[in-house]
């Protein structure tokens, strides 16, 4: 039941966001757009951390989605939003429906280091084909949905209600996924994997599953992203970029689906108040923020609220 | 052939820049088992450093034939400042956390590191190429090559020859294996590991100052200079084995030869093949070149 809760609060957000959207300032809705984008990898971070894995190169699938559009946009004038979404969540989930076979054997620090290794092969791909525009990126076409190009002051808005509809559902069928017996059995891999073998679930298979919902939600994440600021770079496939994945789903705790974007709206405003104060010491904030969640709230910021309620 | 023999040339360099570059951190991960991103800081602050104190003293018109060991010294007194304040102040209290928790400090840490890196030194680019032009060249094969270039080779071979003479012969060395071998029944026998474990530190740092040290007379000195080093230097002592210095040597060659190669050969794909080569490693031999059987732990 407590999560259904959570499901409905996140719905509530949502929907305050949809409606309060028209009297928001430009700024505001790029700014939660972005966490959505940016809360949709986070979850499928959430997804292997709870299993115990931590994926030091989410941004690969953050990145296909993001190209995905891109090329829709680039080879076949295609603007359409849904349709890019659609797209980079295919195209992720493909790749990681094969690096999954090789992926799902590691555990620990080779987890996260092949991850890392697989994003900068993307990384040091992308930077050298032109087609894709090597370092420079490529400028994604001006948005549409269902075919229907809104009005230059409706743009962001409308890209801001496509990000909240699919970030609901995506929610949902995760949430769903987690109360399927596949999806309950994360923490048991993490507590002890040979236990899991011998009551007869396939931990591989359990992670590979794992491991291709959280690439199609990146991916949905990075076609998201990649529309709402216009431009994709190679950037997105680079160390930094998963590390602020990581960083997003630490400091919001994996207890709760909702969590996620959460973490990756405060990761907004930290990032926006202490560049805009000071531009030199921003990573400084974050960087302190994230040691002092890791040492004090090992569960992350949504322990906050639950413990008050446990209260 | 005389291509041959410049993508060896190249590669070499490469190597024992690399080499340098990453000992320290496979040093730290073999004995303190922490995936430590700190490194990166470690050799942008040595770049820092370097830049600024041989700066002044070139501009003061000391000798420059010492300016080398100026830049040595920097990397050392940069290191010595920050790694035992991070080591004694953070690191430490966190051995007990998970192997991934600490890899989210030390990730912490670099973020923080970058941002003091800026305050420091500002965001302005450093440059100083007296000690790169200072030796003059040599000729291989007909292509020129600076002499500075050997600097590198030579502390690399010093370091990892150094290092093994260390944990080999020494009772110091000893004592260090031991203490990576079991950290809590070397404790039990009365070996003082937390101070093996901040000189490691300590020392693992420093090598990484000293290659960024070296390598700022060969580049302009910008923020963000220590963050391609981190992911180069894991590619490396992956492919090795993470833990081994005979592995970080092989890493370093192979990744240095495979670079200078790809540049010469197909410089479109100078950077996918170091981190193609890094993911075959780990696909097919996931704890390295190096690696000895494992056992699994229930």
């Amino acid at each position: 039941m407590k999560s259904d809760r959570t499901l409905i609060i996140l719905g509530v957000i949502l929907l305050a966001l949809v409606v309060a959207g028209p009297l928001l300032p430009q700024w505001a809705m790029f700014l939660a757009t972005i966490a959505i984008a940016k809360g949709l990898v986070a979850l499928g971070l959430l997804l292997q951390l709870r299993a115990g894995l931590v994926s030091f190169g989410q941004a690969l699938y953050y990145c296909i989605g993001a190209y995905s559009a891109g090329s829709l946009g680039r080879f076949f004038g295609i603007g359409d939003m849904l349709l890019q979404m659609l797209t980079g969540c295919i195209m992720a989930a493909l790749v990681a429906y094969i690096l999954g076979f090789l992926l799902a054997r590691y555990r620990g620090i080779f987890y996260g280091l092949l991850s890392l290794a697989l994003s900068m092969i993307l990384y040091g791909l992308l930077v050298k084909s032109e087609a894709l525009g090597s370092t420079d990126g490529i400028n994604i076409l001006p948005s549409t949905v269902f075919g229907i190009r809104p009005e230059q002051a409706w743009v962001r808005y409308a890209v801001l209600v496509a990000g909240c509809a699919v970030a609901f559902i995506a929610t949902l069928l995760v949430d769903r996924y987690l109360k399927t017996p596949l999806g309950q059995l994360a923490p048991a891999i993490k507590d002890n994997e040979i236990r899991v073998e011998y009551m007869g679930a396939s931990v591989r298979d359990a992670i590979h599953v794992k491991y291709v919902i959280a690439a199609a939600l990146s991916g949905i994440g990075g076609a998201l992203a990649a529309t709402t600021v216009g431009h994709i770079d190679p950037d997105m496939a680079y160390w930094t970029t998963s590390g602020e994945f990581i960083f997003i789903t630490i400091l919001a705790g994996t207890n709760s689906v909702v969590a996620p974007f959460l973490g990756a709206a405060i990761f907004g405003i930290i990032h926006t108040v202490a560049f805009d104060i000071s531009p030199n010491t921003w990573q400084m904030t974050l960087g302190i923020a994230l040691l002092l969640v890791i040492v004090f709230l090992p569960d992350g910021l949504w322990s906050l609220f639950t413990r008050r309620k446990a209260a | 052939m005389e291509e041959i023999l410049t993508v060896i040339v190249d590669g070499i360099f490469y190597s024992a820049w690399l080499f340098v570059a990453a000992i320290g951190l496979t040093l730290i991960y073999g004995v303190m088992k922490i995936v430590n991103l700190t490194h990166g800081s470690f050799y942008a602050l040595g770049a820092y450093a370097a830049a600024s104190l041989t700066g002044a003293w070139i501009a003061r018109g000391y000798p420059p034939m010492l300016s080398y060991a100026v830049l040595l010294g920097s990397a050392v007194i940069v290191t010595l400042v920050f790694a035992p304040l991070i080591e004694r102040g953070v690191l430490r209290f966190m051995y007990t956390k998970d192997e991934v928790v600490i890899l989210l400090i030390t990730y912490a840490l670099f973020l923080i590191l970058e941002d003091v890196i800026k305050l420091i030194w500002g965001v302005d680019p450093y440059f100083i190429a007296e000690p790169y032009g200072l030796l003059g060249s040599f000729e291989i094969g007909g292509l020129t090559h600076p002499t500075y270039n050997l600097i590198l080779v030579g502390i690399a071979i010093v370091a990892g020859v150094g290092l093994t003479l260390l944990l080999r012969g020494t009772r110091f060395g000893k004592l260090l294996r031991t203490v990576i071998h079991d950290p809590e029944v070397s404790r039990a026998m009365g070996i003082n590991v937390d101070r093996f474990y901040l000189v490691t530190f300590t020392f693992g740092s420093m090598l990484a100052a000293v290659g960024g040290a070296f390598t700022a007379p060969t580049v302009s000195v910008v923020p963000g200079i220590g963050v391609e080093i981190v992911v180069l230097s894991f590619a490396v002592i992956v492919i090795g084995g993470m833990g081994s210095l005979p592995g970080a040597a092989l890493g370093a060659v192979i990744v240095g030869l495979v670079r200078s190669a790809a540049i010469h050969y197909a410089p479109a794909v100078e950077l996918f093949v170091i981190y193609f080569v890094m993911a075959l490693v780990l696909a097919f031999r996931p704890r390295g070149l190096f690696s000895l059987a494992e056992p699994r732990k229930i």
